[in-house]
């Protein structure tokens, strides 16, 4: 089994269920987008498939090893982009990207082949010596994501990586994970509760109150209508 | 070998973070100083010390409470590691930890670890200060205190994190001064010997002989002078690695994604 697996998950925060039996697929070298408004159960499905919190009930699958059984082997083929901006603004560019390294057990020169060559796809290698703090919030947003892709994983997981960003840079970001997809094969996993994020060739899952309401290719889930209308259409509280 | 990797990473990203910041060092290196010249030079004249082991002279006021300022500085440090490690501060950095492919115990031991390497180096940088002013303590001392202040320093640090991890009122440093920190530090060997203690009240000697702050400024203390501290040296131990094991067994990552949630 590739890819990413969810099957029949829930979740509960002590009373309030906030996911309940959530199944979807993010296949190989497609773009997968999980749409829902704000608190549908994104953030609580990413803490669960990053393994910060445990599964209770269901299964979570990355290349098809359960992270609840055997995370390490999960972890490992496993590229995550957090919603909170996770660098040390303190250290420079370089520092930040041999720390993530060396927590997937990577050092020395192999690593640094790495980080040269993934800023290089940036156009940003000439920024390495810098602070972090001092790259510009597209900027720090590319790096994170080039660092998450750092120890080769073919599940590349996203939570609104975008929140917070100017249009031409969430636009770029984009288009970039689009590519990573398309160009490099992996699974993405897009998490948003922005429409225009989506293009209609994409596979889509819609969140909402913790349930899966609709999958498909977005182009043929929204037919004729806008897909904003047809998410707020789906998403409509009834009067 | 990735475990030794991921070990020195932690520890160098927490030190170049702690270089990094100026304030904060100059902050962790203000506060024993105050102590030790202020505090210190007032209660000398007060404070009459005979001679105990491992001292075999008169020594003055400044010279004895040198080891328990060396603690102090380990449990104010190790007290702030934990919080940052359970509480939102530091959320980001530890949901990055916590999502990579290492198990968690070894995660929690290497940022107590790092957390302690960061206060061994201001320990040292305090006693550097403490022997300028001329403070007189063995300067062979300073090589033999560091197994001591690293065991010491894990111990505390582990018990911050099983406080931290347990106690929800604890959420924030003032909590920890007031419920943890002060009562510590008053009801231990750093400031005044057991036996003075005692005449005052039998029952806070008890206290203080049976605080495990007390055992890790005895640690300090008797390394300094290149002696071992059979009592103290078990007393860390033991309530090091209960400790740790029991942080481990509470840790929960939740309780700081909803509190950054709400």
């Amino acid at each position: 089994m590739s890819g990413l697996n969810i099957a029949d998950v829930s979740f509960d925060y002590g009373a309030k269920r906030a996911l309940d039996g959530v199944s979807l697929t993010a296949e190989p070298g497609r773009f997968t987008a999980l749409l829902g408004p704000n608190g549908a159960g994104k953030s609580t499905l990413f803490a669960l498939i990053s393994g910060l919190i445990a599964t209770r009930r269901g299964r979570v699958l990355v290349e098809g090893f359960d992270i609840a059984t055997n995370p390490r082997a999960a972890l490992s083929r496993l590229g995550i982009v957090f919603q909170a901006q996770t660098l040390d603004l303190d250290l420079t560019v370089r520092h930040n990207l041999r720390y993530f390294g060396a927590l997937h057990g990577m050092s020395g020169k192999e690593l640094d082949h790495r980080i040269d060559a993934a800023m290089d796809r940036l156009d940003m290698r000439d920024r390495l010596a810098e602070r972090a703090a001092e790259l510009n919030g597209g900027h720090r947003r590319r790096m994170e994501i080039a660092r998450a892709l750092l120890h080769r994983p073919s599940v590349l997981v996203l939570d609104e990586p975008t929140v917070g960003l100017d249009v031409a840079s969430r636009m770029a970001i984009t288009r970039h994970v689009h590519d990573l997809a398309a160009d490099e094969g992996l699974a993405v996993f897009w998490a948003t509760h922005l429409v225009d994020e989506i293009a209609d060739g994409d596979h889509l899952v819609l969140l909402h109150k913790g349930r899966v309401l609709a999958a498909g290719q977005a182009g043929a889930l929204r037919g004729q209508v806008p897909l904003n209308d047809w998410f707020l259409g789906q998403t409509r509280v009834p009067a | 070998m990735s475990y030794r990797i991921a070990l020195t990473a932690i520890t160098l990203r927490e030190l170049r973070r702690f270089l990094s910041q100026r304030g904060r060092f100059f902050a962790a290196l203000v506060r024993p100083l105050v102590w030790l010249v202020v505090f210190a030079a007032g209660f000398r004249a007060a404070l009459g010390l005979s001679i105990i082991p491992p001292y075999q002279t008169y020594i003055t006021y400044e010279v004895y409470i040198t080891p328990g300022l060396c603690g102090m500085i380990l449990l104010f440090a190790g007290m702030q590691n934990a919080l940052s490690l359970v509480y939102d501060r530091e959320m980001g950095t530890m949901r990055l930890l916590l999502s990579s492919p290492l198990p968690r115990p070894f995660i929690l031991f290497a940022k107590l670890f790092a957390g302690t390497v960061v206060a061994v180096a201001q320990v040292y940088a305090f006693l550097a200060v403490a022997v300028l002013i001329g403070v007189d303590i063995p300067l062979a001392g300073l090589v033999f205190i560091l197994p001591a202040l690293i065991l010491s320093g894990m111990m505390l640090g582990s018990l911050g994190l099983l406080l931290s991890a347990t106690i929800s009122r604890l959420e924030n440093f003032a909590g920890v001064m007031n419920f943890v920190i002060f009562p510590m530090f008053f009801l231990s060997t750093a400031l005044y010997p057991l036996w003075k203690m005692a005449e005052s009240s039998p029952l806070l000697r008890d206290i203080c002989a049976v605080n495990p702050f007390s055992h890790a400024v005895e640690l300090i203390r008797f390394a300094l002078y290149g002696q071992i501290a059979p009592v103290a040296l078990l007393v860390v131990l033991g309530c090091g690695a209960v400790f740790f094991a029991l942080a481990v067994f509470f840790y929960d990552p939740r309780r700081g994604l909803q509190r950054s949630k709400a």
